[in-house]
């Protein structure tokens, strides 16, 4: 399971199964009886629905965007706000493709270097050495489906690593034009 | 009893189903760019292994053009079947142009090397990107009919036989 649409497909399969191990096809019938069956349906209906990071499996590798804490993850609006109010400002970077960085960014945001690759953590490191440590630093990428980002889940276990406590990063469900730019969110254009 | 049994797994399918629409599993396509129905934008390049690419050669064809990039994971489900469409679908006026947003180009030579593209790749940029309407995210595919109009677009993890059933057709209109 590579990827979060295949995850939530798995996961109401298995619940089924795992809630009702021990049932023979023959008794199917019976058991799909509406008293019973229902809570069973309610309880998949609701692991579906879970986002892959809240539900914790089916991570697709070792650095994928889903093996970042639910916690450290920042909605879209909740950047706006902060980006529009008084309040200090986050280091903003964004650590996947250079040229997408330069069609479009987010408002004061800076090129970190694909996450993915080496040279892309080189220049992460050296963007972010010079804040303290403290400091809200939030990570973005919206190269592809979240799923799917190579970039995210290194760019956050490298600063994690360097000591950062307050990094977060932006959830993205499918890319930087689908859930930035198309909403006007503010945004700094070539 | 039978009956009822199947009206039960139908109610119990159906419940799933607007479970995973809720989570997104079977959500939408987003919202086609202004694009969508226009003349694709014309470009000139070369491409990576030298050749001139000009857009407006393949005029007369149908046109699958894919941004895409070595680093992109749906993309490298998507190139087997591209290539395997140039070559079975060539012949009836079909050609792919892969435009890769890679940063740079070697990582894309060294693909190309490893599992030979049969159609043009070119390396892209944020100019390129921006004339199609800002290239934004990976992977993205623009069906261009032999009239040179976009007829599709396709976003992020596309329906690879809904894909190649668009080409089909448009490979069979005139």
């Amino acid at each position: 399971m590579r990827d979060g649409n295949s995850a939530s497909l798995l996961r109401a399969a298995v619940c089924i199964a795992a809630a009702h191990p021990a049932i023979p096809v023959r008794s199917l019938g019976k058991v799909l009886m509406p008293s019973r069956f229902v809570p069973v349906l309610i309880f998949c209906a609701v692991l579906a629905a879970l986002p892959p990071h809240a539900v914790g499996q089916f991570a697709p590798t070792p650095i994928g965007a889903t093996t970042i804490p639910a916690a450290q993850l920042m909605q879209a609006p909740e950047l706006v706000r902060l980006l529009n109010s008084s309040d200090p400002q986050p280091l903003i970077l964004q650590v996947g493709s250079r040229i997408f960085f330069a069609e479009a960014h987010i408002r004061g945001a800076q090129f970190a270097g694909p996450g993915s690759q080496p040279a892309g953590i080189e220049l992460l490191e050296k963007t972010a050495a010079s804040s303290p440590k403290g400091r809200l630093i939030v990570l973005y990428c919206g190269c592809c489906p979240w799923n799917r980002c190579p970039n995210v889940g290194p760019a956050f276990k490298r600063l994690h690593e360097l000591g950062f406590t307050n990094v977060k990063v932006l959830y993205l469900a499918n890319n930087f034009g689908d859930d930035w730019m198309a909403k006007g969110y503010p945004t700094d254009r070539k | 009893m039978a009956r009822r049994s199947l009206l039960l797994v139908a109610n119990a399918l159906f419940v799933t189903a607007a479970a995973l629409l809720a989570s997104g599993v079977l959500r939408a396509a987003p919202p086609p760019s202004r694009l969508l129905h226009q003349p694709a934008p014309e470009f000139v390049s070369n491409g990576i292994d030298g050749q001139r690419v000009d857009l407006a050669s393949f005029h007369d064809r149908v046109v699958l053009l894919t941004f895409w990039a070595t680093w992109c994971a749906p993309c490298q489900v998507e190139i087997p079947h591209f290539i395997r469409w140039q070559r079975d679908l060539g012949s009836q006026g079909f050609q792919v142009v892969a435009i890769s947003m890679d940063d740079d180009a070697a990582p894309v030579l060294a693909l190309a090397r490893r599992r030979p593209f049969n159609y043009p790749v070119i390396m892209g940029d944020e100019q390129l990107g921006t004339l199609y309407g800002g290239v934004l995210g990976l992977p993205v595919t623009f069906l261009i009919d032999r009239h040179g109009r976009v007829a599709a677009i396709f976003k992020g993890e596309s329906n690879l036989n809904s894909m190649k059933s668009r080409v089909v057709k448009l490979l069979a209109a005139q």
